[in-house]
């Protein structure tokens, strides 16, 4: 491999089970001394992902390069990399100096070097002179410490940590998250980290892989991450955000809660339908009324510490969520601005539900495990493959799964502003989406029912 | 009047009463007769006559150092036969280990003397001499569970992200096994230790029964002394082996806080 810049390269990565599929085809690369962040949420993959780098999982295909070696079937102890573990996995057979010195000991490390690097290891943790401590008389925070340093103190050309702060409480992962930062400073070590705290990732990242569904959703910098999400499940994870369908009218000009906007963006083409997200912290409400571009009543206002959030109801139905510095009275009417750069707009992934299935007799189709009712259905011959289309508002959720045709498990819900869209998986892994008013709950089981005249089907090639 | 004895049954104390009782009398009392028998002479008297015949006959104590050693010899045996199986258990999938534990148990459903009797049928039928060899296969055979068990228990407890972490800092295989896996089953094994070695020193019918009575062991001394009347010295015979048992149990409660956390 020639030589590069990249001290771990991740080639299609990916990583089933019997009866799930963890990681869909990952590639990555890591560059030498950067702190990197697999950011998503529990159940994304991130993990496993790490494990594999780590070497104590698998992957089902797929290559792993570190430091331009091939990894992939390498076992963990012979891998240029340490871990810190999330539940710090300190052996509580030995003392902290012990600890630390264990990975030393094993590289038969002399003595006297030994003792100097576990001293400066735990001077670097603020440790100092807690060598002969017994591990289980520590605390959390002081246990993580030392299982950094047990990590770092050999030297690791990556240092993977899996979510390292998790256990700990808000104030003392707040103070670590810093000593992290300075550590990978003075180290100069490439980290890799994981977690599903965005506010982590953002804090302390140089890069971020945003990870869904065993799928790799966006990588780049906070910043790029933050203000340029690339589609509504990263807008949605990282940070807050308004949410809502809209139309591109044409360059420069979007249309959304009825009412056209200046924006940046370009290149959607004409009457396109899009998603945009409007930070909370980008709304500004403006006392002058005549100035502003929307109107609505405060619902709520809560105090958030340095800013105040507020829900707002327009008189369209819609809510917005704003972040602002100043409290306005519940029930009071404000008015609204948004500036054209902090409307960011993204292509839609989808338009509406589109799954394959069987046309079972002119008026009935067999799709998403079961047969559902649809229109007369005319030129296609019962037993062909057809393709079904139907909106996403098509789409009927019952509370009794028995209730309805066919069943699912919602797996991630997205507010619209006025409306709930949903994403439901079925038992056989196909997803349909929704659009609704009723509230659900992630993980909720519910009956599928969809309105036969809504159904439009087409022969599969 | 009613309504303190609704109370009084409502108290969980009082439900404790039946075993409180059951206790006192059926273990309590038979220790405190023990104690008072052993420290009494045959007119009655206090009198540390029973231990000087102890010390002095050398048929009793020389059966009880030998005791001692069979019951060595059968817990080393079983640890070395016990651990790997422990080990090699706690590697197996979930559904064929408990299969496997539960062939390890199956046995124990069966009472120790129609086992053992079982035994020494099968000793003759492969014509093999009974003897020392027959009984201490007979203890093994006996007490190996025991032995499994409570270090099944502790590896399968272990947390897996320590072994992890081992290997992560550059443990082969064998360091792993020899620096995490091992030093952390140390509470197993005592529990395994304690559970073969106690029953081992004081049991008398494997011994009779593999042997033919022709070796005879501690328990075989007591149960005779006790038979022939002599309660006095049998008492205080079995006084000597509590202690031993419990001065066992205290240099492993000590050497290891929790070591009986492989029991359960």
């Amino acid at each position: 491999m020639a030589k590069s810049n990249n001290i771990i390269e991740i080639r299609n990565i990916t990583k089933t089970f019997p009866d799930k599929v963890v990681l869909a085809g990952v590639s990555l690369n890591v560059r030498k001394g950067e702190f990197l962040t697999i950011l998503g949420p529990s159940g994304c993959g991130k993990t496993t992902l790490l494990r594999i780098i780590a070497g104590f999982n698998s992957a089902t295909s797929g290559e792993i390069y570190i430091a331009g070696n091939e990894m992939t079937g390498v076992a963990p102890h012979l891998r240029p990399v340490n871990t810190v573990f999330q539940r710090y996995a300190l052996f509580p057979n030995y003392n902290v100096f012990d600890n630390i010195a264990f990975g030393l000991k094993l590289r038969k490390v002399e003595k006297k070097e030994i003792t100097e690097r576990v001293k400066r290891a735990l001077r670097m943790v603020g440790m100092t002179d807690y060598e002969h401590r017994d591990v289980q008389s520590l605390s959390g925070g002081q246990q993580q410490r030392v299982a950094i340093a047990r990590a770092i103190v050999n030297r690791p050309e990556v240092l993977l940590l899996d979510e390292p702060l998790a256990a700990l409480d808000l104030k003392m992962r707040k103070d670590m998250q810093m000593e992290l930062k300075e550590m990978h400073r003075n180290l100069g070590i490439t980290f890799v980290y994981v977690t599903h705290d965005q506010e982590e990732a953002l804090t302390l990242s140089d890069t971020i892989v945003v990870m869904n569904e065993g799928e790799i959703q966006q990588i780049g910098s906070p910043t790029d991450i933050y203000n340029e999400p690339r589609n509504t499940f990263v807008a949605d994870f990282i940070g807050e955000s308004n949410i809502l369908n809209a139309t591109m009218v044409r360059d420069r000009l979007v249309r959304f809660m009825d009412k056209e906007f200046e924006c940046v963006d370009e290149g959607f083409g004409e009457n396109t339908p899009v998603d945009v997200v409007i930070r909370p912290e980008d709304v500004y409400i403006i006392r002058n009324a005549e100035a502003a571009m929307f109107h609505g009543k405060v619902r709520s206002c809560t105090f958030k510490g340095v800013h105040y959030e507020m829900f707002v109801d327009t008189p369209d139905g819609y809510e917005i969520m704003i972040q602002d510095y100043n409290a306005f009275e519940v029930g009071s009417e404000v008015g609204m601005m948004i500036k054209p750069a902090d409307i960011h707009v993204m292509a839609k992934e989808r338009t509406e539900n589109s799954v394959r299935g069987t046309l079972v007799d002119a008026t009935h189709v067999s799709m998403l495990g079961e047969t559902f009712e649809c229109e007369a259905c005319e030129g296609i011959e019962p037993g062909k493959e057809v393709i079904v289309n139907f909106p996403f508002s098509a789409v009927e959720l019952t509370d009794d799964p028995d209730d309805g045709v066919s069943w699912g498990t919602i797996r991630f819900i997205l507010y619209k502003g006025d409306r709930y869209h949903l994403t439901v998986s079925t038992d056989e892994g196909e997803s349909i989406y929704v659009d609704t008013h009723d509230v659900w709950e992630d993980h909720d089981e519910v009956g599928i029912r969809i309105s036969p005249s809504a159904l439009r089907i087409t022969a599969a090639e | 009047m009613l309504d303190n004895i609704t109370k009084f049954f409502s108290r969980r104390r009082t439900w404790s009463l039946p075993y409180v009782l059951f206790m006192a009398v059926f273990v309590v009392m038979p220790l405190v007769l023990i104690m008072v028998y052993a420290f009494q002479g045959n007119d009655g008297g206090f009198s540390l006559e029973n231990f000087r015949r102890f010390v002095n006959q050398a048929e009793a104590a020389n059966t009880f150092i030998y005791s001692i050693g069979i019951a060595l010899i059968t817990t080393i045996i079983c640890l070395i036969l016990g651990y790997p199986a422990a080990y090699i258990l706690t590697r197996l999938k979930p559904s064929t280990a408990s299969l496997v534990v539960m062939l390890f148990i199956l046995p124990m459903w069966i009472n120790v003397l129609v086992r053992t009797l079982a035994t020494v049928a099968l000793f003759d039928f492969l014509r093999l001499p009974l003897g020392e060899g027959a009984l201490i296969f007979g203890m093994v055979y006996n007490f190996l569970p025991f032995m499994i068990y409570p270090i099944y228990n502790t590896l399968q407890k272990m947390d897996s992200s320590l072994i992890e972490a081992a290997e992560d800092l550059g443990a082969t295989p064998r360091q792993v096994f020899a620096r995490v896996v091992f030093p952390l089953s140390m509470p197993g094994i005592v529990s395994g230790i304690m559970m073969v070695f106690m029953p081992t020193i004081s049991t008398f019918a494997i011994a009779e029964l593999l042997t033919m009575n022709n070796i005879k062991l501690f328990g075989t001394t007591i149960q005779e002394n006790i038979n022939n009347g002599m309660w006095h010295y049998g008492a205080a015979l079995s006084l000597i082996m509590l202690i031993i048992i419990g001065i066992t149990s205290l240099f492993s409660d000590s050497s290891e806080d929790g070591a009986n956390e492989g029991l359960i």
